[in-house]
This record gives C-alpha cells, structure tokens and sequence, in this order.
C-alpha cells in the first residue's frame, strides 16, 4: 500500500525535476575542477607521468617498467634484482657479461690473473657522467668503503677472496691491510687469500663497481637517494628519479664504448608488480617488454605476439632439517619422500608455469662445465618416482627410528602463490603415498627465513639464485660452514670436493669435483629438487635486442634498438 | 566547547601513543627481522648492520629512543630503502593517496547523495530497484575486482576506437586520476547511497515535511530544505571515517593503477618487516584517523546545534 505523501506524483516530479538540476551543478561543478586541478598538474608536472608510448621513433626512446622501486641505489650496498637492473644500466665494472653470459672488459681494457696476483688496466677514455676521469682509486675506494664495518654492507662477503677481506670487515685488521691498491691511475693491483677460479666473473657483480670518493663524501651521506646524488660511468645515466612512480635513463655521453649503445632513452614509466596491469600497459603500447603468466599465454599466441623464454638461473628445492633429533635427519624417510613424489608431475601438471623446468640437480640446466654445459657433461642422476620403493624405505625409516609412526611434519613455505601451490602438492602427495602428515607453514619471505635460520622447520621450500657464473655458487651451498645451509646437512666427503672446487684453478679437476658434488646430494638426498625457474616475455614488434639473462642487467636494454619500416 | 574540543584532542594523543606502543610491541614479536636476507649473514656483518641500526640496544632502550624521535617528529631512515627518511615517504606519497582519496570520497559522497534521493523519491518504482541492485553489487564486489575489470574496459575501449581515452595506470595527470577515483569510491558511494536512501526516507513521512506540504510551500523548496538538508546529516557523519578509510585502505587501486600512493609502501613495509616505515606508517595513518574522526565530530555540531549541547 502506498500512503498518500508518496502517491503525491505532482511533488515527486518537481522534486525529481530539482534533484536534476542538482545532479547536473555536481557534474558542471566537477568536471570543471578537474579540468582547473589538470590546469595546476600540467604547469608542475615534472614530464615524466608516463605520457609516452612503449616506443617514441622520434626521439628513439622506449618505455618499460619496474617491479618495484629500486631499493637502493648505492653500488655497494644494492642486494636486490630491480636495483642491479637499473645498476647494470647507470654503472659498469671493471668486466661485464655480454649478451652470451661471457665474460668481456668493461672498465678495465685488459687484465691478468697470476695466482694470488691480479691486475686490471683501467681504460684511459673512462669517464664519470660529469666528464671526471675515472681511475683505480674510485675501484679501491668503493671496494674499501663497501668492506668497512661502519657502513654494514650485507653484500661485503663476496670479498672475502681478497687478501684481508674478512678480517678488515670484522674489524680484527685495518682497512688499509686489504690486498687492493691503485697503483696509478689506471692500475689495480688485487692481492688474493688463495688462487681462485672464477675472481674474473666476480669482478662483475654489483657490489664490485666504482664509486667516486669526492662525490661520495659530497653527498653527505645520500649517495645514490636521488637521480642528481649519483655519478654514473656506465651506458646510460639516470636524469630523473620520481620516487615510487617513475624513473628515466639517458645515454651516457662520456661512456666509452657509446657507439654500442643505438638507445637514446630509457623511460622506466611504471612501477607496479601486477601482472594484468603489466599485460595491459603492454596490450595498450604504453611498455615494450612483458612477463607472462601461465593464463595469459594463450591469448598472447592468439595475438601472435613475439614471445621468448629463458632460465632466469633461480633452482627451488624442498630443504629438509638435518639438526639433531628431526626425524628428517634419517636417510631413509628423505629417500622416502624423495621416490613419492614426481618432479615432472609438479611443474607440468600442478606449476604449469611457461618456462619451468623440473629441477632434476641442484646444478640449473644453463651452467657451463669444461666444454659444453656442465649438465651435458655430468647428467643428473636419474630421479624415479617409485611409490612401492618409497614405502620400503620408509618401513626402513620407522624401524631405524624406533616409531610406529612418523609424527607429523611441518613444511615451511612462503606466501608466494607458487610456493602454495607447491606445498600443497606435496602435501597431498606424501599423504596419499606414505600416509605422512604434513603441517604447511606459511609465513611472508623475511619470517620464513627467520625460521629457517632458527631451524624452525622439518622441510621447507626455498631455492638459491646464483651471484657468479661458476658452478661453485651453488655447489658450496651444502658446505657444513655455509650459513646458507639452513638445514644444516654436514657431509665431511662433501666438504673436501667443496674445497677443492675452491681453491683448485683447473676446469676439470674443479668440474669432477662439481660432479662428485651432484652425485653426493643425490645419493643422500640432501634436497629434492623442485623446479628451475624460467619465464616467457613478449617483446614490442618494432623493439630488437633486448636481453634477458642469468648475470648482469636482467632486463639488458643495453643493446636494445628501434627497428623502423625503412 | 573548546573544553570539549581540548578533551578529545587529550583523548586522540593517548589514541595515538597506545596505537605506536603496540605497533612497536607486535612488530618485534614476529619471527625474523628487516635485517634477514636470502643471503645469510655472518655474525660480524650481522653486528655491523646491527650497530648500523640500532638494532643492538635492548628493546625498552630502543622503546625510549623510537619514542623521544617520534615526539621530535623524525620516524627515521627505511630499512628496505635504505637511503631514504621515513618522513621523506610519508612527505612524498601521502599526498598522491590523500589526493586519490579526497577525488574518491567527492564521486562518493555526490553519487550517494544523488542516487539515494533519487531511489527515496521513487522507491519501489524501476529507478529504485536498478539503482538499488547495483548498490548491493558495489558493496559486495571488492575494490580490486573494480580495478582489474575496469582496467580491462579501459584497454579494450583504447584498442578498439585506436585512441587513448584515459591511461590504463600510472601518475601524474588528472586524467591517471579519474578512474582508480572512480573504483576507489565505488564502494562507499554504494553504501552513502543507501544510508541517504534510508534517511530520506525516514524524513520524507515525518510530520514536518506533511506540515510543510500543508502550508503550500514549493515542492522543489521542501525538497531542499526540509528533506535533503536533513536527510544528508549521516552522510556527512560517514564522510570524516569514509575520507580516512578510503585513503588509507588504496593499497590494491594503487597497486594495480601504478600509482605511487602511500598505501603500498604501508603494505610492502609488514611484508618486508621494515621497522621505521612500519612504525611511521602506523602511527601517521592512525593519527590521521583519530584526526578526522575528532573534526567530523566537531562539524557535526556545527550542522546539527542540537550536539553542542552535550
């Protein structure tokens, strides 16, 4: 039933007619704001709002984005991949990696390795962005300065090859007492603790580029906050830097080797983590490069797109806790686990991420040995799904231990979607196989870590990324005295092939002691082996030479160029 | 009322310093800190980062030190952007979420207004049942599906007329900002809706509206002055809150819009267990609320005289 006042149709419509009237002020009203406050934007704006295309023909310019802000700009304290993107394209070290992973000059034109001994030559056309020469003591400074217990470096590790390192950076000996020096301006002189192998390929790592003394200390202590607290001596240098949303690069005039650099601008426009955004900045031309994810491939081939793939060098594994009184520490239970469960079953039918590929070693696919790939050379030791196998040992496993029954296990795995989906495979696997129990613990990155370190854990899924272009980054990562063994596994067999992979500098004594490694995680099952991660990307149509790889620049828009119709 | 005023002021600071106290208590609770990496550290660069930080203090020292830097208003330096003040961010990226928000809550509160009278004025008739389905559509939908699919509109409506209507993400025009605006206030503008609906309707049967229709009086006036003017009252009550939620709570708009907003450096900072942010985040995002939640109390009483006198 209606009462009468709303039955009141003459009012209503006046009423109606007034609200109109209303509705049409607030729209005049609002529009005319934005078009005033577009007015104020447009006379502050600071030109980099990301107005660009993915590709400017005119000023021979691209447009990409960022994952997230890069963290920190400071060479000698960057530990992440978005700040070692933007630091492969601003800065330079001594070596560099070429688009083959290969080890090419950079800032030194040659150098020698002798032993203990080794010496670079700095080039005499290295130039700061500012046109400064750049010599040996901004190499020493840098390295000095990043190896000082005041300035808390998380990276200084990856010095501790040179003479001293160590003991300046725990502050049992002077910085001075570190084996580098400049002899003159265009000479480094590297003393080492021991002959090693692979100091070239180190030499190109992030922490390992140069750093200006006279700006550093201009900066007062902001060096690398802002675009204009930086000096750069690699292909491009950084002229604007809006915190959070964009980032842009110019070529580097005084770079020494320009000629190879066809890019005149590199627009970092977006800064976002979000896959569709991402897809659909690239779909609208606004970026030239994109990641895809598994549900985007299909439209993407539908819209014949360039796609590629490539390892990005990450191995992720399930980690068991070999301390003391975990059940995981018994070799049968782990063998167990390992025969439940098919590698190539996770990637393929549950992952079914492009790209991915069964770990089947801790050794990634793309390692180089002796003369072809270290894999080619040393397969990886056949892995067997054998659920029947599995159930012996694990009989074994419960005799040995004295249980009637494994207790239930936590598994301890971060909140990424693909860890979830992991850990809920084998979950589902141990339980349907071995009727073992599995607790999934899922904490953010940082707490997972916490807890491995606490050995808070009975397995965990974690993975490794490498630093250098040696087997070794992954091969000491079992060593009984590396801190990254967060579950602690202790084989003294494997201690000693670890240490001659060290110290020894033939290829092929280092690459059996490579093999003897593999074959020693397999056989104690030290691990299981999840996946290499690998990833598909489309690429603009008119953008050629971008690089994606292991080492380095990753994206490497260093080479990158404009191909246009004529 | 400056007793009253002073009072509640009072209240919000001690608001404020139990929100920082137990920010700073929880924080240290959780396993891990910002200092852990992927790669493990020794204990001697552990202890250099440590010092580095002040991370080596016992923690009632920390307490006193964090609390005697917040009174001078300095949050600190960020652990994760290791070069950069706390102050520097909050400085540099609240004003893109309040900016956001402010736009938001404007789209909000008109669409509210608007749609809900129009569906009072003609409740159980068509434009009341459309109007009202889709407000328990935009209460119900979260704001990130808001995001994705009015992004995706967005992109095909670019791709398919070969012009840029308005950009898909980033920052730095007005025309960045009217869609994420748009699905950020989206929700709210549901619910004023319906609270203007309700109230209006309230308002609409109450005798001094008959009594104004009595007197002859022009209905467009009665509209306005007796219905509307009384009708907005909790709408405007909502605002104060609604201004604050919705500027705090863009972490997902800002993240899929790439926009530099505050919101995701307050979620990156809980997930990168980043001490100083979290801390300067909180407490500015919590002083903010008590703020606003005091000066809607306040105007309150200026629209309505009827509270001053408690």
């Amino acid at each position: 039933m209606k009462s009468p006042i709303t039955s009141d149709d003459s009012f209503t419509r006046s009423a109606g007619r007034q609200l109109a009237r209303y509705a049409f002020i607030a729209v005049a009203v609002l529009v005319a704001l934005m078009y005033s406050l577009n007015f104020v934007a447009g006379l502050t704006s600071t030109g980099a709002g990301g107005a660009a295309g993915a590709v400017d023909v005119e000023n021979n310019e691209i447009s990409i984005y960022l994952r997230e802000e890069p963290p920190q700009m400071n060479s000698m304290l960057a530990t992440d991949a978005v700040s070692g993107m933007v630091l492969g394209h601003v800065m330079e070290g001594l070596l560099r990696y070429d688009e083959n992973d290969q080890i090419v000059p950079g800032m030194a034109e040659r150098w020698e390795i002798n032993g203990t001994r080794a010496t670079f030559h700095i080039r005499e056309n290295a130039r700061w962005s500012n046109g400064d020469p750049l010599t040996a003591h901004d190499f020493e400074f840098a390295w000095k300065t990043a190896l000082d217990p005041a300035t808390g470096s998380q990276y200084a590790f990856i010095f501790y090859p040179i003479l001293n390192a160590e003991a300046a950076n725990t502050g049992q000996m002077p910085l001075d007492s570190v084996g580098v020096r400049a002899l003159d301006d265009h000479t480094l002189e590297v003393d080492l603790a021991q002959p090693i192998a692979y100091f070239d390929k180190l030499v190109a790592f992030v922490t390992f580029q140069p750093v200006q003394e006279a700006f550093f200390n201009a900066t007062n202590g902001r060096y690398g906050a802002d675009a204009d607290e930086m000096l750069y001596n690699g292909p491009f240098m950084m002229t604007s830097w809006v915190h959070g949303a964009s980032l842009r690069m110019v070529k580097n005039p005084y770079y020494w080797d320009a000629e190879r650099i066809r890019l005149d601008g590199i627009n970092a426009a977006y800064i976002t983590s979000d896959s569709n955004t991402l897809l659909n900045l690239y779909k609208d031309e606004r970026i030239a490069v994109v990641d895809l994810t598994a549900e985007m491939l299909e439209g993407a081939m539908q819209q014949k797109w360039q796609l590629d793939r490539f390892m990005d060098g990450s191995v992720f594994f399930v980690d068991f806790n070999h301390r003391e009184g975990r059940v995981t520490g018994n070799l049968n239970l782990r063998k167990a686990m390992f025969l439940a469960q098919d590698g190539n079953e996770l990637v393929d039918r549950v992952i079914k991420l492009p790209g991915y590929l069964p770990a089947k070693s801790l050794f990634p696919v793309w390692l180089q040995g002796v003369e072809k790939t270290f894999r080619e050379e040393y397969p990886a030791p056949e892995s067997p799904y054998n659920v029947a196998l599995a159930r012996e040992h694990l009989e074994r496993a419960k005799q040995e231990l004295g249980l009637s029954e494994i207790p239930p296990l936590v598994m301890l795995a971060d909140t990424s979607p693909v860890a979830t989906i992991s850990s809920q495979y084998y979950q589902e696997v141990f339980k349907r196989n071995l009727g073992l129990d599995i607790i999934i613990d899922a904490q953010t990155f940082q707490q997972r870590l916490a807890k491995m370190d606490s050995g808070d854990f009975d397995i965990v899924l974690s993975g490794w990324g490498p630093d250098y272009n040696d087997p070794l980054t992954f091969a000491d990562l079992y060593a009984s005295w590396n801190l990254n063994n967060r579950g602690r596994y202790n084989n003294p067999v494997l201690d000693s092939h670890v240490r001659v992979a060290q110290t020894s500098t033939d290829t092929k004594t280092r690459m059996d002691a490579f093999g003897e490694i593999q074959r020693i995680l397999h056989e104690d099952v030290a691990y299981i082996g999840n996946y290499e991660r690998g990833r598909v990307y489309a690429t603009h149509p008119q953008v050629k030479g971008v690089i994606r790889r292991v080492f380095g620049a990753e994206y490497d828009y260093t080479g990158a160029y404009i191909e246009t119709a004529d | 009322m400056w007793q009253y005023t002073l009072k509640r002021l009072i209240q919000g600071v001690i608001t404020v310093w139990f929100i920082a106290t137990a920010t700073f208590l929880a924080m240290h609770n959780v396993p891990g800190d910002p200092l852990s990496g992927e790669r493990a550290m020794s204990e001697a660069i552990r202890a250099n980062l440590e010092a580095r930080y002040g991370l080596d203090k016992p923690l009632t020292e920390q307490y006193f030190i964090y609390l005697g830097n917040f009174l001078k208003g300095d949050f600190g330096i960020s652990f994760a952007q290791e070069n950069r003040q706390v102050n520097d961010i909050i400085r540099e990226h609240f004003p893109v979420s309040a900016t956001l928000g402010i736009l938001a809550v404007i789209f909000a509160a008109l669409g509210g207004v608007l749609w809900g009278a129009l569906t009072a004025l003609y409740r159980n008739r068509l434009p009341d049942t459309i109007i009202m389905f889709l407000v328990i559509l935009g209460i119900s939908v979260p704001s990130f599906v808001f995001a994705a699919l009015g992004q995706l509109t967005l992109v095909n409506l670019n791709a398919f007329f070969g012009v840029s209507f308005l950009p898909v993400a980033g920052w730095g025009t007005v025309s960045h900002m009217i869609l994420p605006a748009l699905v950020l206030g989206m929700g709210t503008m549901a619910y004023l809706t319906r609270l203007m609906r309700s109230s209006m309707l309230e308002i609409i049967n109450s005798d001094y509206v008959r009594t104004a229709k009595a007197k002859g009086l022009p209905p467009a006036r009665i509209f306005t002055r007796h219905q509307l003017r009384n009708a907005i009252l909790p709408v405007i009550t909502v605002l104060g809150p609604a201004i604050a939620a919705i500027t705090t709570g863009g972490f997902v708009v800002e993240l899929v819009f790439a926009i530099p907003g505050l919101g995701r450096y307050f979620v990156q900072a809980v997930q990168q267990l980043d001490y100083t942010v979290i801390m300067g985040t909180t407490v500015f995002y919590g002083a903010f609320l008590v703020f606003m939640v005091i000066v809607v109390d306040l105007l309150y009483g200026w629209i309505d005289p009827r509270v001053r006198l408690q």
